[in-house]
């Protein structure tokens, strides 16, 4: 298929870097690249493009941001607080708001695009998750996608204790607080890691250099890694018409999906951008300057640091204990760092832990409908639930003053609810899709309700059953079998050896758990048209598929 | 790899009566339909006919007005963005100045307002060119095989050991093992080096500058305290240590130790719990307790005089001020650290020592003795 040449310059340029590199067909396999078309797919995406936004106005707020806890008496531009004694960093992020044109859009920017980047690393995460994307051979992948999301937090963290105001230095002092609860070795960490005693001179800098160094480069590097990973095993895709394990559907990188994914960047940026400009956020001018002695009511972290506050507030202190004398307060520790080891641990081991109970060692293209891992997906919500949860008991204090509930009240609630909460989530949860797998057993046998009523020539009135559409019926029929078949003898009756022992019979125990209630859709054949039951006649069949 | 979807390949070939292009070739890249054949004629494009639907002329047109219309707009608006910012000079340069922050207010969404609308617009036009200009592709393209064949690996394994034996790596031992050895210290060094991050605790956390007959202040003023200023019961006053230093004042980590909150109450208030010495600390109902709070260290700042209690904002932790600072509530474990106070010759509230146990955040030794 010949066309217009290419115009003189470009080959030019093609021809340049092709001597160089032997790139022509690399090249062209790579802007061949398919990418599945589905919403939920953006959501990495948004993810990536926050992360550029960041880095970008990261660099423009370096220039005038001195992460310096030298004590100066502010003499700037912004009027209530001349005279006041501050940090270098503090006066510094003022002059950024009211000398600097354009500093306060940045750094609302930057704060926004943070929160943003967090919050779609979250949801990317849920669906990944949920539709066991995470499946061979990804795994390695997840776990690329946990170290993003804890170290992302961690940089958020840290970005937002630079600007030394009131609620970032109590950030910094409620870390220290964790740091100090560690066993044996807290004091030492936190007096290496501040250079003294709270706050001291040191911490800031150092802040600084892992928030814009340290930290964005080992993002950078997992982000790339994440990405060519994800570009040489390709994407999942959602089952479908000519969807296969072997075989990928969907938009050309080039020239669709390159100018569809250049449309989403500016959509993700003129979001933030928007943001920034109409929704004020971290008025740091407003909180004054970091003093040890003084807070006010009412202080709110970061959404994604809510876990955690939620979390040091609702743990009891009934497991803090003594060794000969020496205290080790569980009630830091647990809420502090164990939450923290929960989440990514959990979603560390997750994959590995499925791949166990399941027996699932096959490579999977094809994403699963959440419905069809019931319990996978009843885990997710459990999950889910605990952690929204854990994040609204950050807020109880909002919640008792909003709502007059007493606060100790407030405390208990989340006390019992982060228990009772997961268990019905998990219930519930299961119950749906397996609802929702006897409703697509029903569709795939008989065909959907077509909404019209037709009397017999008995007098007797039925409802039209319609034959799915042969892309509905694909979708439905990608369910895979309900049972794995673990604790199966082989020909001479002898179990496998993997199934013998405490460890397999707690494989097989858990595989049956894991399964057991599963719609089987065995011995299922899609609707033909010729069911009783529903009385259409053959030729209005012939009649609706040929509509 | 097993495919657990077999189903799907047999489907893959039924296109459905609504999808007369829509459905992608069974034979993936390989165009030998029959149906192909008829699209094909003509076809131009970088993908097969079969997997390139174009969008009818009337739309295209109609399309690159419309995405000719957003770039336009997003043009406009950047130019609003370079009106917007030179409107606003920096406060040196007189008005309206930025430095004022209603102003700053103002400018910021006009800046930020004029950018997002440009960058919608660019999204926007991006959005009307891929969706109503560009052909939409249902291209497929085949998985790769990721497990290497048996062939391969074998290769692999084989061409690894031979070069690891014959490299010595294997077959000489004490050169590997001195070779392991000798990375220990190496990998050591940088850690090693991160000694002089910062000082080794000590007791330094177990011990603040308040000393017998310290003078005490009111936090963020210079004003001295005199029993007296705490007349009426239920008062509070957070205070620090009189700081020798009028110049630069006390540092914001003799601040972090230090701040006590002096709460004056009927001494017949106080528990019976309350030991002996820890009444004698108090003085005619004036008792003082650190303010930071034993959970992590926020300023335990809230005192409700009815009830005695002392309520961290931050984690709720909750202390009982008529009997100790115990904790009553919330997640603290230790109760708030007294301080010993009297009066001294000249009627001022002075320290009478030391906090009576560790300030602040509890750590591994708070407990212990020195």
């Amino acid at each position: 298929m010949s066309t217009t040449p290419a115009p003189k310059a470009l080959r030019g340029l093609g021809n340049y870097i092709d001597d160089r590199f032997h790139l022509a067909k690399t090249g062209e396999k790579n802007l061949r690249k398919v990418f599945p078309n589905h919403w939920s797919f953006m959501l990495g995406e948004i993810a990536l493009y926050s992360f550029i936004i960041l880095l970008v106005t990261g660099v423009f707020l370096t220039l005038w941001f001195n992460p310096s806890m030298g004590h100066v008496v502010y003499d700037g531009s912004y009027e209530r607080l001349r005279g006041v004694g501050m940090s270098e960093a503090y006066a510094s992020t003022l002059h950024i708001t009211f000398d600097v044109r354009g500093g306060l859009f940045i750094r609302q920017v930057h704060h926004w695009a943070a929160l943003i980047f967090v919050a779609s690393l979250v949801i990317h995460m849920l669906r990944v998750f949920f539709t066991g994307a995470f499946r061979k051979p990804r795994e390695i992948n997840w776990l690329i996608g946990v170290a993003i999301f804890t170290l992302a937090i961690v940089e958020g963290l840290f970005g937002y204790s630079l600007p030394d105001d009131l609620p970032s230095g109590m950030g910094v002092r409620i870390f220290q607080g964790v740091l100090l609860a560690i066993p044996v070795i807290g004091t030492y960490l936190m007096m290496f890691m501040f250079g003294g005693e709270f706050p001291g001179e040191a911490i800031i800098p150092r802040l600084y250099t892992l928030h814009i160094l340290v930290i964005p480069g080992i993002l950078l590097a997992l982000i790339v890694a994440h990405f060519m990973i994800l570009w040489h095993q390709k994407h999942t895709q959602y089952p479908g018409t000519g969807r296969t394990e072997k075989k990928v559907v969907g938009t050309p990188m080039y020239p669709a999906f390159a100018v569809k994914a250049g449309g989403f960047f500016f959509f993700t940026f003129a979001v933030i951008a928007g943001l920034a400009a109409f929704v004020q956020i971290n008025p740091i001018h407003l909180f004054g300057p970091f003093t040890p002695t003084s807070i006010t009511s009412g202080l709110q972290p970061d959404w994604y640091m809510g876990f955690l506050e939620g979390a040091l507030r609702i743990f009891p202190n009934w497991f803090d204990f003594t060794i000969a004398g020496y205290a080790v307060p569980m009630g830091v520790l647990l809420p502090g760092l164990g939450g923290m080891g929960l989440l990514f641990g959990g979603l560390a081991a997750w994959p590995f832990i499925e791949a166990w109970i399941t027996g699932d060692k096959r490579h999977h293209n094809v994403a699963d409908r959440p419905r069809n891992a019931p319990t996978r997906t009843g885990i997710g919500a459990a999950g889910v639930t605990a952690y929204g949860l854990i994040w609204l008991a950050g807020s109880n204090d909002i919640l008792s003053e909003t709502f007059s509930i007493s606060l100790y009240a407030t405390t208990w609630f989340f006390r019992i609810a982060i228990i009772l909460g997961p268990i019905i989530a998990f219930i519930v949860t299961k119950r749906i899709c397996l609802g929702l797998q006897r409703r697509d057993r029903e569709i795939l046998e008989h065909g959907y309700e077509s909404g019209t009523i037709q009397q017999l020539p008995s007098g007797e009135f039925i409802e039209v059953h319609k034959e799915s559409s042969p892309d509905t019926v694909h979708v439905l029929q990608s369910k895979p079998p309900a049972r794995i078949d673990i604790d199966s003898t082989d020909e001479n009756g002898v179990e496998p050896p993997s199934g013998r022992g405490a460890k397999g019979r707690l494989r097989a125990r858990l595989a049956h758990w894991y399964t057991k209630d599963n719609v089987s859709f065995e011995g299922v054949r899609p609707h033909s048209g010729h069911h009783l039951h529903h009385g259409a006649t053959a030729s209005e069949e012939e009649s609706v598929k040929a509509h | 790899m097993t495919d657990n979807n077999t189903n799907h390949d047999s489907g893959a070939g039924a296109e459905g009566p609504d999808r007369v292009i829509g459905t992608p070739s069974p034979a993936g890249e390989s165009l030998a339909g029959a149906t192909a054949t008829a699209h094909e004629r003509r076809h131009e494009g970088p993908y097969p006919a079969v997997e390139t639907h174009p969008r009818p002329e009337e739309m295209q047109r109609k399309g690159e007005k419309l995405a000719a219309l957003w770039f336009l707009v997003a043009f406009l608006a950047g130019i609003g963005f370079f009106v917007s910012y030179f409107s606003f000079p920096p406060n040196a340069e007189g008005e309206p100045a930025i430095a004022d922050p209603q102003t700053a207010q103002y400018a910021n969404m006009l800046m930020g307002g004029t950018i997002a609308l440009a960058l919608f617009a660019i999204g926007a036009g991006m959005t009307v060119w891929a969706r109503r200009v560009m052909p939409h592709y249902e291209v497929s393209s085949p998985y790769d095989e990721l497990p290497s064949s048996p062939e391969e690996k074998g290769s692999f394994s084989d061409f690894f050991m031979q070069g690891a034996h014959e490299s010595g790596f294997t077959k000489r031992p004490l050169m590997r093992r001195t070779l392991l050895l000798a990375m220990v210290p190496l990998g050591l060094a940088p850690i090693v080096l991160l000694r002089d991050t910062g000082p080794l605790p000590g007791d330094k956390l177990k011990h603040t500058m308040w000393e017998d007959g310290m003078r005490m202040v009111v936090e963020g003023t210079d004003r001295l305290i005199r029993a007296s200023d705490l007349d009426e019961v239920g008062g509070m006053v957070t205070a620090l240590p009189e700081s020798h230093d009028p110049e630069h004042g006390l540092s914001l980590n003799d601040q972090a130790k230090t701040v006590v909150l002096l709460i004056k109450m009927d001494p017949a208030d106080f528990s019976d719990e309350m030991t002996q010495q820890q009444l004698d600390w108090t003085h005619d109902g004036i008792v003082a307790y650190s303010k930071i709070c034993t959970h992590v260290g926020c300023p335990a700042a809230l005192y409700e005089q009815t009830s005695h209690r002392i309520l961290c904002p931050c984690h709720q932790s909750t202390f009982d001020a008529a009997n100790g600072a115990k904790v009553v509530f919330g997640p603290a474990h230790r109760a708030l650290p007294q301080l010993p106070v009297r009066v001294d010759d000249e009627g001022y509230l002075v320290a009478a020592g030391d906090f009576s146990s560790a300030v602040g955040p509890t750590f591994w030794d708070a407990e212990k003795g020195d």
